[in-house]
């Protein structure tokens, strides 16, 4: 068992990671001081101490509650946010300080597709200069983005009459689309989809869903892929990580997560959500309580006052991310750990 | 423990292609085509009467301005000898001088029509002035934000903490009476409303989801200012530069009023004024005329900036959802 969680550096010696991963975040934590009245300050750990790492081609399903740091990770990861502490591995270098011209290059390998299709791009640009933008990014020369732009507004399933309108004559879908097509024109190994479907019609929302697989399959690109919503992530995600109140309590492949999960948040969070099958039977308990607020966490395990398994331990020590039985890590005092390999 | 059963939502099943052509038409359908601003502006003119007769003044001054020797009647420096009468009196408007003349003997119609110029040429130059400098001033403190925010703020605060009119009039003791010098000088004042204008909207666009998006994308803060903020200022650029000239204007005629704006003999509104307030009980058109045009001027900039406001708005211009 490993005992101090300063000391879990990379976690990318998962079973299933033969090559080396594309991204491999170790320890990241982001710390806000907020600014309480005239001279008070508080700190808020929104991430504290999360570790993950993702394979090229492969999705990593983020999921946890509103307040669960899910989204400072995605800003910290394409630098809306520094990082307070940690690293950030792109392709085995380290990123985390990157500042000037360096950040701007990073900036090119890690794109970011918002969770809102109405102000995340310009309403003043028309769709083929927003796309452009990102060519320009790349450094194509001028004389070849009128045909780099059609053909990425092909790939993403967006006729080229479009090309010349404004993002607030276009759906939400479409727009979605267009910032796929933008961040795509930088040609990144990844992006961070934060929420990116959320906003979406069901309908729409699969559309787009199979639109980024299909991207994925051609470009290999990689995906951080931040839902509240598990259906979505199960259906894109090659692993899950859960977090809560600033650290990942369990993460593992899509299988064993979805399977049996370990942690009791994580069994909480599949329990809520509706299911056709048993429409009408029994409803599971909901869990009790409000998610608790990030800046004063609870001692111990952060869970502890909302879990059915708590005991005494989980009030005072905040348990390790550890290998489970059931093949997963996870954090949790309760469960039980996977026996030790000798 | 608790697996979720099989054939449940939580099975990666998602509805999927069945709907998606209908559903891409549908979206094509939905891309709303909003009526382009001159359209805008012809109907909101034919609505509201008196912005109409406020824009339509503002063109004719400009035009009165271009064309003025065109349309004087009168050389406007030219003390004309039947301008006086025997005893030497201004002669009162007639057919020969249309608004009189002044106790030179020059026509006041024609020094009104070139007044029209040095009054537009200082507001429209001083205003352009002070817009390039506020929205530089502006644009820079509100996207760098922290100490370069504050410096450059509380330069803003001093100059806007003097009555703009004796920040002018000390200016000009220090530099002379020009023409030129009163455009810089009434620059130099105004400039200040414009900063803090700009900069307050570069504080909220900066925080949008575009620019942040721009950023992530890996675009130089150069590129960002000009391409996703500067497009976003131009309304209130626009409509605060329609208001400017018309405090411009006001400004230049204080000046000229007080004898340290625009030099003798060239004609100007408010030295115009001036010289007719001395004379008001017997040749009283040397105060109404030019007082009139000032006011009318004033006016008419006034509205037509506010009518601009209202067409210009990003709260009803199609800016947000």
């Amino acid at each position: 068992m490993m005992t101090d969680p300063a000391h879990v550096h990379s976690i990318a010696d998962q079973p299933t990671a033969a090559a080396p991963p594309v991204v491999d975040v170790r320890d990241l934590r982001v710390h806000f001081k907020v600014h309480r009245g005239l001279l008070g300050s508080q700190l808020v750990k929104a991430v504290d101490g999360v570790s993950f790492a993702i394979a090229a081609g492969e999705t990593l399903g983020l999921a946890g509650e509103s307040g669960s740091g899910k989204s400072t990770v995605a800003r910290t990861l394409v630098r809306i946010n520094r990082p307070t502490e940690g690293s950030i591995l792109l392709s085995g270098a380290e990123t985390a300080r990157l500042s000037g011209q360096d950040l701007r290059a990073y900036r090119r390998r890690m794109q970011m597709v918002y969770q809102d299709p109405y102000d995340s791009l310009d309403p003043k640009m028309t769709i083929k200069d927003a796309i452009g933008e990102g060519l320009t990014v790349r450094g194509v020369p001028r004389a070849r983005r009128k045909s780099e732009v059609e053909e990425l507004l092909a790939r993403v399933n967006l006729p080229v009459a479009l090309a010349g309108r404004y993002p607030g004559q276009l759906s939400g879908g479409q727009r979605q689309r267009v910032s796929i097509a933008r961040a795509l024109a930088v040609s990144p190994e990844v992006i961070v989809c934060d929420e990116a479907v959320a906003a979406l019609d069901v309908s729409i929302r699969a559309q787009v869903l199979n639109l980024l697989k299909d991207i994925q399959a051609d470009a290999r690109v990689s995906y951080l892929f931040i839902s509240h919503d598990l259906s979505t992530l199960r259906f894109m995600a090659d692993r899950i990580a859960i977090m809560y109140v600033g650290r990942l309590v369990e993460y593992g492949t899509s299988e064993q997560v979805f399977s049996e999960p370990a942690h009791p948040y994580t069994q909480a969070l599949m329990a809520a959500v509706p299911d056709i099958a048993s429409l009408g039977g029994p409803r599971p308990a909901p869990l009790p309580g409000e998610p608790p607020n990030p800046a004063s966490p609870p001692a111990g395990c952060a869970f502890h006052p909302r879990c059915p398994l708590a005991v005494e331990l989980c009030r005072t020590v905040a348990p390790p991310l550890v290998r489970k039985a059931t093949g997963q890590l996870a954090a949790c005092h309760v469960v039980p750990d996977a026996p030790e390999v000798a | 423990m608790t697996a979720p059963p099989e054939g449940s939502f939580l099975s990666g099943q998602l509805p999927t292609a069945a709907v998606e052509p209908a559903a891409a038409a549908a979206e094509l359908a939905a891309a709303v085509d909003e009526p382009s601003l001159g359209r805008r502006a012809l109907t909101s003119l034919r609505r509201d009467p008196v912005a109409l007769i406020s824009v339509i003044a503002v063109i004719v001054l400009a035009l009165v301005a271009v064309f003025a020797p065109l349309l004087a009647p009168h050389n406007p420096l030219q003390a004309y000898p039947n301008g006086l009468s025997a005893d030497g009196a201004p002669v009162g408007p007639g057919s020969s001088f249309l608004l009189g003349t002044d106790p030179n003997g020059r026509d006041v119609l024609s020094r009104l029509i070139f007044g029209a110029r040095v009054s537009l040429l200082v507001g429209v130059v001083a205003t352009g002035l002070a817009s390039i400098i506020g929205v530089l001033v502006g644009g820079i403190a509100g996207y760098a934000g922290g100490i370069v925010d504050s410096v450059l703020m509380r330069i803003t605060d001093v100059v806007l903490s003097f009555p703009i009119l004796l920040f002018c009039v000390a200016l000009i003791a220090i530099t002379g009476p020009s023409t030129r010098n009163v455009m810089l000088v009434i620059a130099f004042g105004y400039w200040t409303y414009l900063a803090r204008i700009v900069r307050g909207l570069v504080l909220s666009l900066k925080e949008r989801e575009f620019v942040v998006a721009a950023r992530t994308l890996g675009i130089g803060h150069r590129a960002i200012l000009r391409r996703h903020i500067l497009p976003h200022l131009v309304p209130a650029i626009i409509v605060y530069s329609t208001l400017g000239i018309a405090t411009s204007i006001l400004i230049e005629a204080s000046l000229s009023y007080l004898g340290i704006g625009v030099p003798l003999p060239q004609a100007s509104w408010g030295q115009m004024i001036s010289q007719g307030q001395e004379y008001f009980q017997t040749a009283p058109w040397l105060l109404i005329a030019p007082g009139v045009a000032l006011v009318l001027t004033v006016l008419a900039f006034n509205l037509a900036g506010d009518w601009l406001t209202d067409l210009l708005d990003p709260e009803t211009s199609g800016d947000r959802r």
